[in-house]
């Protein structure tokens, strides 16, 4: 099982990432949890979402407790909460910040992972640029898609699709790709 | 002589003494829909209301108005209260029309749940009545019916406005007129009887609402009554009917007064009738005499405190009240309103 | 049709094919997205019959049901928390009037204090009113049971809710397989009401009832509970013939059989807890479970006979009668009073409060041995507690107890760690 934590703010699209990943894995035909952790609806709570896939039914309904991924869509949170706890060895680890990891104040925990499983990503300001809109999200999993095989971009293209009908999901996949492309290239 | 308004009808009558136009004097087409001998009797006898009831009268007048002007396609929703119970002792019902009664604040919700079921079955053929005392209404009843009102569902909400609570035992509602006597508003202390500056005006908060139909009407004029249920049930989306109806028990007052009453109570200017269409007045009874209130309230007992020395105050109050509203609803002048 | 969706989307999609005809929607967090969905529905055309009523409150919500169901229409309404107590007057005439309605509870705890997350006290508030109520496992479930409802509440002349842990189920993702309408239709017929507001053939409903009469009335609701514990497995074998699956039913095992410790739970919890029981097989525990997925009518018989071999049980719930304990607890030992079994009470997940396959062993361990307090609240913070009863004691004026433990585990707590 493959276990996910999405952290970020209210309003940032936390909720539907976590949304589009388990559509994006439902599409290759694996099984997929999202659920979303929040108190009541306000721009700029801290909200997480988990998601969990695997290739049989997934019945496990506790908190992911250790992330194989973890994403942060908001870096102001380091200092709010405990975002890192339970983080596995060989997890990912994804900052949607221009800022460097030594910056951000956390380069020793991103050092302790496996090569290729960290990325910072500037991730509202490509989202700002295909969108018009500072939602980090399927930048963010776009990116993700090319540091692993857990699930596929054109699975996370169907996905945005669906999630995005007409030009609002093009523009989606334009940026997820873009960011692909960006974290394929190193 | 009396003349008639002029939006129902042009007939000259001798009158005597009491000012009711029998029946029997009038045209078959113009009679109350209690003078046929095919009239629904939706409420039936049997019943155990007091002697002297007005919302027995009331009920069964402006029900099979309503049973008339639907071909007796009628579905009622009843809160609880007076006409609820006496009308259902167990185990005989009065009623020999569709009747569910629910809970004491719900009617309004009910009756719009059975209208959203007509339209669903595509039956809007089939009309719906809410009906309640003015506590289920005014009180406990009124979030729910603001609801009614807000989506305009399509029934039209008749409140029998006695003051008070009266099944339970005669307490004061928000319809309860300053001064009058209930159990929870005595006559004892410094203000006798219920406070004045408090309350609310139902038929102006239906207005408000800006509803197809608002009217208020009193068992004195059953003609009236029934013309202006009748015209409600020719318009679709909520309608509100206020009725006046005396409580011989509640009030203090003598069982074969209630008509008496239901009359001084309009002819005072104490109870307005008028109509209101989208939330705009579009027409009054014009008072012909204008009564003084004492006329009125020396015959309820719940109003006795208010002759006694010391309480000139009040009696000039209800003066205030009555004058205020005939200024208001322009109910004495001549003029085409 | 399989489809990757939000649990309260699957619901909406579940009663749109039971082909409602008056659904009533006001909103409380968690079942929102369910009348949401609903109405876009109805506003699309895409329900064909139906009328959406967007009620002021809770207690408008049930009553127009309750009007429309008198009426002859299938009606449905959906709620949680809050919303159960203030439609609470509603609840009890819809079932004491036999009106067939259909509710979800989106499970959410009930203030004070104020909490959005879940926990059963909202259905447990209405367990002595004569409703039906039956828990779903998860999303799929969820979608099969409601389908199951109309038929039970329409064969039973009976209103039944139908409860779903919030957030848990309502906003979680998962794989669902979607009916189609065909098979919908063919499990549930038209609605043929027992009794129905016509003008071609009027009646009175919701007479008042003297003392002559009241006891046989109040017999007869609960007579109808007692056949629904026939009706529920019937139905729930008829579904699974034409949809495939074998969901709802009155109880569900889940390696019970021969088990000396057998967990008792309701709802979603049980998906955490497999993995954990399994493990603990694995290291030679005798020990399963038993999920009651119709609460009322409490299955008794069902119980007794999945539990006649058993030395103990763990009961498991997201509920507590305070000042007296566990509510499932109490209902199973009343129905085991005379076997000679142990049946210890755990209280957990009130408010929201997540389980863990850690806390779960840690406290299943405990239970194996006999080892847990009376009733134990599961996952509790004591010195939290011992601080606050000490403030109580040492002034008068200790202030608001929810505000003294959010100041002592909440925000200056995290403020003084940094």
């Amino acid at each position: 099982m493959f276990q996910v934590r999405i952290h970020g703010r209210g309003g940032q699209g936390v909720v539907s990432a976590a949304e589009m990943l388990s559509v994006a894995a439902f599409e290759e035909g694996k099984h997929s949890q999202a659920v979303p952790s929040f108190g009541s609806e306000r721009m700029g709570a801290p909200v997480v979402a988990y998601v969990r896939i695997d290739n049989k039914e997934i019945e496990l309904r506790e908190p992911v407790l250790e992330p194989d991924l973890l994403i942060v869509q908001d870096p102001t949170l380091f200092s709010a909460i405990d975002v890192f706890a339970g983080l596995r060895e060989d997890g990912y680890l994804l900052v949607n910040t221009s800022k460097s990891m030594e910056d951000l104040g956390i380069a020793e925990t991103a050092d302790k992972l496996p090569a290729g499983h960290v990325a910072a990503i500037s991730a509202t300001e490509l989202a700002i640029r295909h969108l018009r809109r500072p939602t980090p999200n399927t930048v963010l999993l776009g990116a993700f898609t090319a540091m692993s095989d857990i699930v596929k971009i054109e699975s996370l293209f169907k996905a945005i699709e669906r999630k995005f009908p007409g030009k609002v999901g093009e523009l989606n996949i334009a940026a997820a790709q873009a960011a692909y492309s960006a974290a394929k290239s190193g | 002589m009396v003349e008639v308004s002029e939006t129902k009808q042009k007939i000259k009558f001798y009158q005597t003494g009491t000012l009711t136009a029998g029946n029997r004097l009038l045209d078959e087409g113009h009679r109350s829909v209690q003078a046929t001998i095919d009239r629904s009797n939706s409420l039936d006898s049997g019943h155990r209301a007091c002697q002297g009831c007005g919302e027995a009268l009331g009920a069964r007048y402006a029900i099979d108005a309503a049973m008339r002007a639907t071909n007796n396609q009628l579905i009622a929703a009843n809160a609880t209260g007076c006409l609820e119970v006496f009308t259902t002792p167990y185990p005989e019902t009065a009623w020999s029309i569709p009747w569910i009664h629910s809970l004491f604040g719900n009617a309004a919700a009910v009756a719009g749940g059975i209208a959203a079921a007509m339209k669903a079955k595509g039956r809007e053929d089939v009309r719906v009545i809410a009906q309640g005392g003015d506590g289920g209404t005014t009180d406990i009843g009124f979030g729910c019916m603001s609801g009614m009102f807000d989506r305009n569902d399509d029934v039209l909400y008749i409140c029998y406005n006695n003051q008070a609570y009266m099944n339970t035992g005669v307490q004061r509602s928000s319809a309860t007129p300053g001064a009058a006597r209930t159990a929870t508003t005595m006559p004892v202390g410094e203000e006798p009887g219920n406070e004045f500056g408090t309350g609310k005006n139902m038929p102006l908060i239906a207005m408000a609402h800006q509803i197809p139909y608002v009217a208020t009407a009193s068992v004195h004029d059953l003609h009236d009554l029934e013309h202006k249920v009748t015209k409600a049930m020719s318009f679709h989306g909520s309608r509100y009917i206020e009725i006046y109806v005396p409580c011989p028990l509640g009030w203090g007052s003598k069982p074969g007064q209630t008509i008496t009453i239901a009359r001084l109570a309009v002819e005072t200017g104490m109870f307005p009738l008028f109509e209101a269409e989208n939330g705009n007045l579009v027409g009054v009874t014009k008072i012909r005499h204008q009564q003084p209130v004492e006329e009125y309230l020396k015959l309820q007992r719940r109003f006795a405190h208010v002759f006694k020395k010391g309480n000139e105050s009040q009696l000039e109050a209800l003066q205030v009240i009555a004058d205020n509203n005939i200024e208001r609803f322009d109910l004495m002048s001549r003029g085409k309103r | 049709m399989l489809e990757q969706i939000e649990g309260s989307h699957a619901v909406a999609k579940a009663i749109a094919l039971s082909r409602p005809e008056v659904i009533s929607a006001y909103p409380i967090t968690p079942q929102t997205h369910i009348v949401e969905d609903l109405g876009t529905m109805v506003k699309a055309g895409e329900i064909e019959n139906c009328q959406f009523m967007l009620v002021e409150s809770e207690f408008g919500a049930l009553s127009a049901c309750i009007g429309s169901s008198a009426a002859g229409a299938r009606s449905y309404t959906a709620t949680s928390s809050q919303g159960m107590l203030f439609m609470m007057e509603a609840v009890y005439n819809a079932s004491g009037m036999g009106l067939p309605i259909v509710m979800t509870v989106g499970n959410r705890a009930i203030g004070a204090p104020i909490n959005i997350w879940n926990d059963w006290s909202d259905s447990m508030s209405a367990r002595d009113s004569g409703w039906l109520q039956l828990f779903a496992e998860n999303n799929q479930e969820s979608v099969d049971v409601h389908i199951q409802a109309f038929r039970l509440a329409e064969e039973l002349s009976m209103p039944v809710m139908v409860c779903m842990d919030g957030f848990i189920l309502t906003h979680a993702y998962a794989q669902v397989d979607i009916p189609d309408q065909a098979q919908v239709d063919e499990f549930l017929p038209p609605f043929q009401p027992r009794q129905v507001l016509d003008p071609a053939a009027p009646l009175s409903m919701g007479a008042m009832v003297g003392p002559e009469a009241f006891t046989e009335v109040r017999y007869l609701a609960h007579h109808k509970q007692v056949e629904a514990l026939e009706i529920i497995p019937k139905q729930a074998t008829e579904f699974e013939a034409i949809f495939g699956r074998d969901s709802g039913g009155l109880i569900k095992s889940f390696e019970a059989d021969g088990a000396e410790t057998v967990v008792v739970t309701m709802g979603s919890v049980i998906g955490t807890m497999k993995e954990v029981l399994a493990g603990m097989r694995e290291d030679g525990i005798s020990i399963g479970a038993l999920t009651i997925r119709s609460f009322r009518p409490f299955p008794r018989e069902a119980l007794r006979e999945a539990l006649k071999d058993a030395k103990r049980v763990i009961v498991f719930e997201k509920s507590v009668a305070v000042g007296m304990g566990g509510i499932v607890a109490m209902n199973l030992r009343t129905a085991l009073q005379d076997f000679p079994i142990l049946v210890h009470s755990v209280i957990g997940g009130l408010g929201g409060r997540p389980i863990t396959r850690d806390n779960l062993r840690r406290m299943f361990e405990k239970g194996i041995r006999d080892q847990l307090d009376e009733p134990h609240f599961h996952d509790i913070h004591m010195d939290v507690v011992n601080r606050e009863i000490e403030r109580e004691k040492a002034e008068c004026r200790s202030g608001a107890v929810a505000e003294n433990i959010l100041n002592d585990v909440g925000v200056v707590a995290a403020a003084k760690a940094i």
